[in-house]
Protein backbone atom coordinates (compact mmCIF):
# COMPACT_ATOMS: atom_id res chain seq x y z
CA UNK A 1 0.00 0.00 0.00
CA UNK A 2 1.38 3.36 -0.57
CA UNK A 3 1.77 6.28 1.40
CA UNK A 4 -0.73 8.88 1.60
CA UNK A 5 0.38 11.71 0.35
CA UNK A 6 -0.02 15.59 2.08
CA UNK A 7 -0.25 18.61 0.23
CA UNK A 8 -0.15 22.22 1.40
CA UNK A 9 -3.94 24.33 0.22
CA UNK A 10 -3.38 27.21 2.48
CA UNK A 11 -0.85 29.25 3.77
CA UNK A 12 -0.99 32.55 6.20
CA UNK A 13 2.07 34.87 7.55
CA UNK A 14 2.26 37.90 10.23
CA UNK A 15 5.93 38.79 9.84
CA UNK A 16 8.25 42.00 10.32
CA UNK A 17 7.45 42.31 6.64
CA UNK A 18 3.97 42.80 6.83
CA UNK A 19 0.59 41.25 7.29
CA UNK A 20 0.00 38.20 4.47
CA UNK A 21 2.53 35.38 3.02
CA UNK A 22 2.42 37.11 -0.02
CA UNK A 23 4.30 40.21 1.19
CA UNK A 24 6.13 38.40 3.27
CA UNK A 25 8.03 36.48 -0.14
CA UNK A 26 7.69 39.83 -2.15
CA UNK A 27 9.40 42.19 0.02
CA UNK A 28 12.23 39.26 0.76
CA UNK A 29 12.90 38.82 -2.50
CA UNK A 30 12.95 42.40 -3.33
CA UNK A 31 15.68 42.51 -0.29
CA UNK A 32 14.38 44.51 1.87
CA UNK A 33 14.48 44.33 5.85
CA UNK A 34 11.77 44.25 8.13
CA UNK A 35 14.46 44.66 10.65
CA UNK A 36 14.55 47.76 12.73
CA UNK A 37 16.52 48.99 16.03
CA UNK A 38 18.15 45.68 16.08
CA UNK A 39 15.36 43.51 16.09
CA UNK A 40 12.36 42.54 13.40
CA UNK A 41 9.03 43.64 15.26
CA UNK A 42 5.60 42.70 13.02
CA UNK A 43 5.10 46.56 13.60
CA UNK A 44 2.27 46.83 10.82
CA UNK A 45 0.22 44.56 12.96
CA UNK A 46 -2.80 46.38 14.65
CA UNK A 47 -4.57 43.31 16.39
CA UNK A 48 -7.44 44.86 16.24
CA UNK A 49 -7.78 45.00 12.56
CA UNK A 50 -7.85 41.48 12.88
CA UNK A 51 -9.35 40.19 15.67
CA UNK A 52 -12.43 41.21 18.45
CA UNK A 53 -11.84 42.41 21.77
CA UNK A 54 -12.26 39.59 23.90
CA UNK A 55 -10.04 37.52 21.13
CA UNK A 56 -7.48 39.93 21.65
CA UNK A 57 -7.94 40.05 25.60
CA UNK A 58 -8.00 36.39 26.12
CA UNK A 59 -4.76 35.63 24.26
CA UNK A 60 -1.36 36.45 24.34
CA UNK A 61 0.49 38.43 20.86
CA UNK A 62 1.81 35.10 20.06
CA UNK A 63 -2.06 33.68 19.74
CA UNK A 64 -2.90 37.23 18.01
CA UNK A 65 -0.34 36.33 15.27
CA UNK A 66 -1.25 32.87 15.06
CA UNK A 67 -4.99 33.65 14.76
CA UNK A 68 -4.54 36.40 12.45
CA UNK A 69 -2.00 33.81 10.42
CA UNK A 70 -4.51 30.83 10.47
CA UNK A 71 -7.67 32.92 9.11
CA UNK A 72 -5.43 33.60 6.44
CA UNK A 73 -4.73 30.30 5.72
CA UNK A 74 -8.10 28.92 5.80
CA UNK A 75 -9.60 31.23 3.81
CA UNK A 76 -6.68 30.76 1.01
CA UNK A 77 -8.07 26.68 1.27
CA UNK A 78 -11.45 27.78 0.75
CA UNK A 79 -12.65 26.53 4.05
CA UNK A 80 -13.45 30.28 5.64
CA UNK A 81 -17.18 29.17 5.87
CA UNK A 82 -17.43 25.02 6.69
CA UNK A 83 -14.82 22.61 7.58
CA UNK A 84 -14.52 19.86 4.27
CA UNK A 85 -13.89 17.06 6.65
CA UNK A 86 -15.58 15.88 9.84
CA UNK A 87 -14.24 17.85 12.33
CA UNK A 88 -12.37 15.08 14.36
CA UNK A 89 -10.37 14.22 11.29
CA UNK A 90 -8.94 17.38 11.67
CA UNK A 91 -6.23 17.91 13.91
CA UNK A 92 -4.13 21.43 14.80
CA UNK A 93 -0.17 20.78 16.03
CA UNK A 94 0.77 24.32 16.74
CA UNK A 95 5.09 25.21 17.72
CA UNK A 96 6.28 27.95 19.64
CA UNK A 97 9.75 28.37 21.51
CA UNK A 98 8.49 30.13 24.49
CA UNK A 99 4.75 31.23 24.35
CA UNK A 100 2.98 33.64 25.95
CA UNK A 101 6.17 35.44 27.82
CA UNK A 102 4.96 38.93 27.74
CA UNK A 103 1.63 37.74 29.73
CA UNK A 104 3.93 35.62 31.97
CA UNK A 105 6.05 38.76 32.47
CA UNK A 106 3.39 41.28 33.02
CA UNK A 107 1.38 38.96 35.62
CA UNK A 108 4.78 38.25 37.23
CA UNK A 109 4.95 42.34 37.64
CA UNK A 110 1.22 42.06 39.09
CA UNK A 111 2.72 39.36 41.93
CA UNK A 112 5.92 41.05 42.93
CA UNK A 113 3.82 45.02 43.14
CA UNK A 114 0.23 44.07 44.20
CA UNK A 115 0.42 40.68 45.56
CA UNK A 116 -0.88 37.33 44.55
CA UNK A 117 -4.79 38.57 44.57
CA UNK A 118 -3.92 40.65 41.76
CA UNK A 119 -2.60 38.10 39.45
CA UNK A 120 -5.77 37.81 36.63
CA UNK A 121 -7.61 34.37 36.57
CA UNK A 122 -6.36 34.67 32.33
CA UNK A 123 -2.77 34.35 33.37
CA UNK A 124 -2.35 30.61 32.43
CA UNK A 125 -4.41 30.66 29.78
CA UNK A 126 -2.35 33.93 28.38
CA UNK A 127 0.76 32.05 28.73
CA UNK A 128 0.69 28.10 28.33
CA UNK A 129 2.40 27.63 25.57
CA UNK A 130 -0.53 25.68 23.90
CA UNK A 131 -2.28 28.25 23.96
CA UNK A 132 -2.24 28.82 20.24
CA UNK A 133 -3.34 25.38 19.47
CA UNK A 134 -6.04 25.42 21.65
CA UNK A 135 -7.26 29.10 20.59
CA UNK A 136 -7.31 27.98 16.96
CA UNK A 137 -8.82 24.20 17.43
CA UNK A 138 -11.44 26.27 19.12
CA UNK A 139 -11.64 29.24 16.28
CA UNK A 140 -12.35 26.81 14.08
CA UNK A 141 -13.97 23.79 15.50
CA UNK A 142 -11.08 21.28 14.73
CA UNK A 143 -11.48 18.45 17.16
CA UNK A 144 -8.81 16.31 16.31
CA UNK A 145 -5.86 15.91 18.35
CA UNK A 146 -4.40 18.96 19.22
CA UNK A 147 -1.26 20.51 21.07
CA UNK A 148 1.49 22.67 20.78
CA UNK A 149 5.29 21.17 20.09
CA UNK A 150 7.97 22.76 21.85
CA UNK A 151 11.85 22.13 20.38
CA UNK A 152 13.40 25.87 20.40
CA UNK A 153 13.78 27.28 17.23
CA UNK A 154 13.09 23.65 15.38
CA UNK A 155 9.51 23.97 16.85
CA UNK A 156 8.04 25.05 13.63
CA UNK A 157 9.46 22.43 11.23
CA UNK A 158 9.06 19.95 13.90
CA UNK A 159 5.20 20.95 13.53
CA UNK A 160 4.88 20.42 10.41
CA UNK A 161 7.01 17.39 10.15
CA UNK A 162 4.35 15.54 13.20
CA UNK A 163 1.10 17.27 11.60
CA UNK A 164 2.69 15.42 8.21
CA UNK A 165 3.06 11.94 9.71
CA UNK A 166 -0.52 12.10 11.20
CA UNK A 167 -2.08 12.59 7.78
CA UNK A 168 0.54 9.86 6.14
CA UNK A 169 -0.72 7.47 8.99
CA UNK A 170 -3.99 8.31 8.75
CA UNK A 171 -4.53 9.91 12.59
CA UNK A 172 -6.27 13.34 10.42
CA UNK A 173 -7.14 14.32 7.06
CA UNK A 174 -6.10 17.45 7.48
CA UNK A 175 -3.83 19.38 9.82
CA UNK A 176 -3.54 23.42 10.49
CA UNK A 177 -0.10 23.57 11.64
CA UNK A 178 2.90 25.98 11.90
CA UNK A 179 4.06 28.40 14.60
CA UNK A 180 3.62 31.42 16.58
CA UNK A 181 6.19 33.93 18.88
CA UNK A 182 6.40 36.98 20.47
CA UNK A 183 9.14 37.13 22.26
CA UNK A 184 10.24 40.66 21.85
CA UNK A 185 10.72 41.70 26.00
CA UNK A 186 13.09 42.19 28.44
CA UNK A 187 13.19 38.71 29.90
CA UNK A 188 14.12 37.21 26.34
CA UNK A 189 16.50 39.81 25.61
CA UNK A 190 18.31 39.61 28.56
CA UNK A 191 18.25 36.04 28.13
CA UNK A 192 19.88 35.78 24.91
CA UNK A 193 22.23 38.72 25.16
CA UNK A 194 23.60 36.27 28.45
CA UNK A 195 23.80 32.85 26.30
CA UNK A 196 26.28 35.18 24.07
CA UNK A 197 23.46 34.37 20.97
CA UNK A 198 22.21 37.46 20.29
CA UNK A 199 23.46 40.38 17.74
CA UNK A 200 25.40 42.98 19.81
CA UNK A 201 25.25 45.48 16.07
CA UNK A 202 21.98 44.30 15.78
CA UNK A 203 22.46 43.25 12.02
CA UNK A 204 20.94 39.86 10.39
CA UNK A 205 24.42 39.08 8.33
CA UNK A 206 23.93 35.14 7.88
CA UNK A 207 27.21 33.46 6.47
CA UNK A 208 29.20 36.62 6.53
CA UNK A 209 32.57 37.07 8.03
CA UNK A 210 30.79 39.77 10.14
CA UNK A 211 28.23 37.69 11.46
CA UNK A 212 27.86 38.36 15.32
CA UNK A 213 24.59 36.63 16.69
CA UNK A 214 20.57 36.64 15.84
CA UNK A 215 18.46 39.08 15.59
CA UNK A 216 15.12 38.32 17.28
CA UNK A 217 11.97 38.40 15.45
CA UNK A 218 8.13 37.64 16.15
CA UNK A 219 5.52 36.78 14.30
CA UNK A 220 3.51 33.25 13.06
CA UNK A 221 3.19 31.01 9.66
CA UNK A 222 0.59 28.61 9.61
CA UNK A 223 -0.22 26.01 6.82
CA UNK A 224 -3.21 23.88 6.09
CA UNK A 225 -2.08 20.07 5.34
CA UNK A 226 -4.31 17.89 3.57
CA UNK A 227 -4.72 14.50 2.51
CA UNK A 228 -3.93 14.63 -1.07
CA UNK A 229 -6.62 12.74 -2.51
CA UNK A 230 -9.26 14.26 -0.49
CA UNK A 231 -7.87 17.54 -1.39
CA UNK A 232 -8.14 16.84 -5.08
CA UNK A 233 -11.91 15.62 -4.68
CA UNK A 234 -13.04 18.66 -3.27
CA UNK A 235 -11.46 20.09 -6.05
CA UNK A 236 -8.54 22.37 -3.64
CA UNK A 237 -5.36 24.52 -5.16
CA UNK A 238 -2.79 22.79 -4.21
CA UNK A 239 0.09 25.28 -3.36
CA UNK A 240 2.83 21.84 -2.50
CA UNK A 241 3.54 19.06 -0.92
CA UNK A 242 5.44 18.26 1.92
CA UNK A 243 7.55 14.85 0.76
CA UNK A 244 9.55 14.14 3.18
CA UNK A 245 10.75 14.87 7.19
CA UNK A 246 14.13 14.01 8.66
CA UNK A 247 14.84 14.96 12.39
CA UNK A 248 17.52 14.04 14.45
CA UNK A 249 19.58 15.57 17.98
CA UNK A 250 22.92 16.08 18.46
CA UNK A 251 23.26 15.25 22.04
CA UNK A 252 26.34 17.13 22.21
CA UNK A 253 26.04 20.62 23.86
CA UNK A 254 22.76 22.56 25.36
CA UNK A 255 23.03 25.28 23.35
CA UNK A 256 25.43 25.25 20.51
CA UNK A 257 25.30 22.85 17.44
CA UNK A 258 27.47 19.93 17.20
CA UNK A 259 30.66 21.81 14.93
CA UNK A 260 30.73 18.94 12.36
CA UNK A 261 27.22 18.83 11.56
CA UNK A 262 27.04 15.23 11.73
CA UNK A 263 23.94 15.04 13.41
CA UNK A 264 22.02 18.28 11.33
CA UNK A 265 23.76 16.58 7.81
CA UNK A 266 21.78 12.82 9.44
CA UNK A 267 18.33 14.43 9.30
CA UNK A 268 19.01 16.19 5.79
CA UNK A 269 19.46 12.74 4.94
CA UNK A 270 16.53 11.27 6.21
CA UNK A 271 14.41 13.86 4.66
CA UNK A 272 15.46 13.08 1.05
CA UNK A 273 15.33 9.47 1.66
CA UNK A 274 11.95 9.66 3.38
CA UNK A 275 11.12 11.82 0.09
CA UNK A 276 12.93 9.24 -2.20
CA UNK A 277 14.44 12.05 -3.74
CA UNK A 278 18.71 12.20 -4.12
CA UNK A 279 21.02 15.61 -3.05
CA UNK A 280 21.09 16.12 -6.81
CA UNK A 281 17.68 16.90 -7.56
CA UNK A 282 17.27 19.50 -4.70
CA UNK A 283 16.81 22.79 -6.62
CA UNK A 284 17.24 24.75 -3.57
CA UNK A 285 17.87 24.85 0.28
CA UNK A 286 16.20 27.54 3.00
CA UNK A 287 19.13 27.74 5.30
CA UNK A 288 18.59 28.05 9.30
CA UNK A 289 21.24 30.40 8.58
CA UNK A 290 20.53 32.42 11.92
CA UNK A 291 23.64 34.98 11.74
CA UNK A 292 25.52 33.49 14.77
CA UNK A 293 29.33 32.35 14.18
CA UNK A 294 28.69 28.73 15.25
CA UNK A 295 25.33 28.22 13.44
CA UNK A 296 26.65 29.29 9.87
CA UNK A 297 29.59 27.31 10.24
CA UNK A 298 27.86 24.24 11.12
CA UNK A 299 24.82 24.07 8.87
CA UNK A 300 27.56 24.84 5.64
CA UNK A 301 29.29 21.41 6.97
CA UNK A 302 26.03 19.82 7.52
CA UNK A 303 24.92 20.85 4.07
CA UNK A 304 28.31 19.65 2.52
CA UNK A 305 28.32 16.40 4.49
CA UNK A 306 24.72 15.13 3.18
CA UNK A 307 24.48 16.51 0.00
CA UNK A 308 28.25 15.67 -0.81
CA UNK A 309 31.12 18.83 -1.46
CA UNK A 310 30.40 19.37 -5.45
CA UNK A 311 26.24 19.12 -4.57
CA UNK A 312 26.46 21.35 -1.86
CA UNK A 313 28.45 24.14 -4.00
CA UNK A 314 26.24 23.49 -7.24
CA UNK A 315 22.85 24.06 -4.75
CA UNK A 316 21.81 27.64 -4.08
CA UNK A 317 21.03 28.52 -0.43
CA UNK A 318 19.46 31.36 1.34
CA UNK A 319 17.92 32.84 4.88
CA UNK A 320 14.95 34.79 5.53
CA UNK A 321 16.24 35.49 8.73
CA UNK A 322 19.07 38.26 6.79
CA UNK A 323 15.44 39.80 6.24
CA UNK A 324 13.27 39.01 9.35
CA UNK A 325 15.59 38.06 12.01
CA UNK A 326 15.17 34.73 14.11
CA UNK A 327 11.16 34.15 14.68
CA UNK A 328 12.73 31.39 17.17
CA UNK A 329 9.36 28.35 17.09
CA UNK A 330 7.61 30.20 14.03
CA UNK A 331 11.02 30.45 12.04
CA UNK A 332 9.98 26.66 10.42
CA UNK A 333 6.70 27.72 9.78
CA UNK A 334 7.37 31.31 8.47
CA UNK A 335 10.49 29.66 6.01
CA UNK A 336 8.36 26.64 4.83
CA UNK A 337 5.47 28.71 3.50
CA UNK A 338 8.41 31.13 2.16
CA UNK A 339 9.94 28.77 0.08
CA UNK A 340 7.01 27.12 -1.41
CA UNK A 341 6.36 31.22 -1.97
CA UNK A 342 9.85 30.94 -3.85
CA UNK A 343 9.62 27.50 -5.85
CA UNK A 344 5.74 28.68 -7.03
CA UNK A 345 7.37 32.10 -8.49
CA UNK A 346 10.49 30.07 -9.41
CA UNK A 347 13.20 32.61 -7.78
CA UNK A 348 16.06 32.27 -5.42
CA UNK A 349 15.44 35.00 -2.60
CA UNK A 350 18.67 36.27 -1.29
CA UNK A 351 20.73 36.13 1.64
CA UNK A 352 20.79 40.02 2.38
CA UNK A 353 23.68 42.10 4.06
CA UNK A 354 25.98 39.00 2.81
CA UNK A 355 28.69 41.72 1.72
CA UNK A 356 32.04 39.99 3.06
CA UNK A 357 31.92 36.38 2.44
CA UNK A 358 33.22 33.89 5.43
CA UNK A 359 36.44 32.22 3.48
CA UNK A 360 35.14 29.15 4.92
CA UNK A 361 31.83 29.32 4.65
CA UNK A 362 31.90 28.46 0.41
CA UNK A 363 28.48 27.52 -0.94
CA UNK A 364 26.33 29.67 -3.15
CA UNK A 365 24.51 31.67 -0.62
CA UNK A 366 22.83 33.72 -3.06
CA UNK A 367 24.48 37.08 -1.57
CA UNK A 368 22.06 40.28 -2.15
CA UNK A 369 20.37 39.61 -4.92
CA UNK A 370 17.38 37.16 -6.09
CA UNK A 371 18.43 35.05 -9.14
CA UNK A 372 15.56 32.85 -11.14
CA UNK A 373 15.22 29.60 -9.86
CA UNK A 374 15.65 27.25 -12.56
CA UNK A 375 14.08 23.59 -11.87
CA UNK A 376 15.53 20.46 -12.57
CA UNK A 377 12.54 18.90 -12.96
CA UNK A 378 8.86 20.12 -13.67
CA UNK A 379 7.99 20.90 -10.19
CA UNK A 380 10.72 21.97 -7.98
CA UNK A 381 12.23 20.58 -4.88
CA UNK A 382 13.58 22.45 -2.02
CA UNK A 383 14.89 21.53 1.72
CA UNK A 384 13.96 23.53 4.60
CA UNK A 385 16.31 23.55 7.38
CA UNK A 386 15.61 24.24 11.59
CA UNK A 387 17.95 23.10 14.79
CA UNK A 388 17.29 24.38 17.96
CA UNK A 389 18.73 25.43 21.64
CA UNK A 390 18.92 21.65 22.40
CA UNK A 391 20.25 20.17 19.68
CA UNK A 392 17.28 19.26 18.27
CA UNK A 393 17.63 18.76 13.87
CA UNK A 394 14.89 19.13 11.79
CA UNK A 395 14.82 19.39 8.07
CA UNK A 396 11.58 19.22 5.22
CA UNK A 397 11.79 18.44 1.98
CA UNK A 398 8.76 20.33 -0.16
CA UNK A 399 7.88 20.14 -3.32
CA UNK A 400 6.26 22.93 -5.38
CA UNK A 401 3.98 22.90 -8.25
CA UNK A 402 4.41 22.67 -11.85
CA UNK A 403 4.84 25.97 -13.74
CA UNK A 404 0.48 27.13 -14.90
CA UNK B 1 -12.08 53.18 48.03
CA UNK B 2 -14.71 54.43 46.47
CA UNK B 3 -18.53 54.48 47.95
CA UNK B 4 -20.59 51.97 46.84
CA UNK B 5 -23.65 53.97 45.74
CA UNK B 6 -26.16 51.67 43.47
CA UNK B 7 -25.62 54.17 40.37
CA UNK B 8 -21.67 54.11 41.08
CA UNK B 9 -21.70 50.31 41.46
CA UNK B 10 -23.90 49.32 38.13
CA UNK B 11 -21.66 52.17 36.36
CA UNK B 12 -18.34 50.31 37.32
CA UNK B 13 -19.74 47.44 36.87
CA UNK B 14 -20.85 48.22 33.14
CA UNK B 15 -17.67 49.52 32.53
CA UNK B 16 -15.78 46.77 33.52
CA UNK B 17 -17.96 43.65 31.45
CA UNK B 18 -18.11 45.97 28.08
CA UNK B 19 -14.15 46.19 28.61
CA UNK B 20 -14.13 42.24 28.16
CA UNK B 21 -15.85 42.06 25.09
CA UNK B 22 -19.42 43.27 24.30
CA UNK B 23 -20.43 46.74 23.06
CA UNK B 24 -20.95 49.04 26.17
CA UNK B 25 -24.68 49.27 24.87
CA UNK B 26 -25.43 45.51 25.11
CA UNK B 27 -24.77 45.75 29.07
CA UNK B 28 -28.16 46.23 30.37
CA UNK B 29 -29.32 45.13 33.50
CA UNK B 30 -31.40 42.49 32.07
CA UNK B 31 -28.25 41.25 29.99
CA UNK B 32 -27.73 37.60 30.68
CA UNK B 33 -23.61 36.75 31.29
CA UNK B 34 -24.75 33.80 28.93
CA UNK B 35 -26.06 36.48 26.13
CA UNK B 36 -23.42 38.53 26.85
CA UNK B 37 -20.63 35.64 26.68
CA UNK B 38 -19.43 36.02 29.86
CA UNK B 39 -17.61 33.25 31.00
CA UNK B 40 -16.60 32.30 34.75
CA UNK B 41 -12.91 33.30 34.25
CA UNK B 42 -14.34 36.87 33.47
CA UNK B 43 -16.60 36.83 36.58
CA UNK B 44 -13.50 35.94 38.51
CA UNK B 45 -12.16 39.31 36.98
CA UNK B 46 -14.99 41.25 37.81
CA UNK B 47 -14.90 40.10 41.54
CA UNK B 48 -11.40 40.95 41.75
CA UNK B 49 -12.35 44.93 40.30
CA UNK B 50 -15.26 45.09 42.53
CA UNK B 51 -13.09 44.26 45.62
CA UNK B 52 -10.22 46.58 44.85
CA UNK B 53 -12.87 49.70 44.58
CA UNK B 54 -15.47 48.58 46.82
CA UNK B 55 -13.92 46.37 49.22
CA UNK B 56 -16.53 43.41 48.61
CA UNK B 57 -15.07 40.12 48.40
CA UNK B 58 -17.09 37.94 46.51
CA UNK B 59 -16.42 33.60 46.41
CA UNK B 60 -16.96 31.74 43.71
CA UNK B 61 -19.71 30.23 45.30
CA UNK B 62 -21.42 33.96 45.15
CA UNK B 63 -20.36 33.76 41.55
CA UNK B 64 -22.46 30.98 40.58
CA UNK B 65 -25.18 32.25 41.22
CA UNK B 66 -25.65 35.01 39.30
CA UNK B 67 -27.26 35.20 35.59
CA UNK B 68 -27.67 38.69 34.81
CA UNK B 69 -25.74 42.31 35.16
CA UNK B 70 -28.07 43.21 37.38
CA UNK B 71 -28.09 40.33 39.95
CA UNK B 72 -24.08 41.48 40.01
CA UNK B 73 -24.86 45.35 40.96
CA UNK B 74 -27.28 44.14 43.36
CA UNK B 75 -24.78 42.04 45.12
CA UNK B 76 -22.43 44.10 45.46
CA UNK B 77 -24.66 46.81 46.53
CA UNK B 78 -25.95 44.43 49.42
CA UNK B 79 -22.49 43.39 50.58
CA UNK B 80 -21.16 46.86 50.67
CA UNK B 81 -24.01 48.18 52.25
Amino acid sequence: MSRRRVVITGVGAVTPLGVGADVLLRRWVAGESGIADGEGACRDFVAGDHLSKKEIRRADRFAHFAMTAGDEALAQAGWADELPYAAERISCVLATGIGGLGSLEAQHDLLRDEGPRAVSPLSVPLFMPNAGAGTLSMRYGLRGQSFSVASACAAGSHAIGVATRMIQHGDADAVLTGGGEATLTPLARASFVAAGALSPSGISRPFDSRRDGFVMGEGAGILLLEEAEAAAARGATVLGEVLGYGSTSDAYHLTAPEPEGRHAAEAIRIALRDAGRTAEQVDYVNAHGTSTPLNDASETTAIKLALGEQVARATPVSSLKSSIGHLLGAAGAVEAIATLGAMRERVLPPTLGLEQPDPALDLDFVPLTARPLEPKAERPIALSNSFGFGGHNVVLCLEGVAAA
Amino acid sequence: MATATPEAVEARIVEALASFGPDIEQVTRDATFEELDIDSLDLVELAQIVEDDYGVELKGDDMKNLKTVGDAIELVVARAA
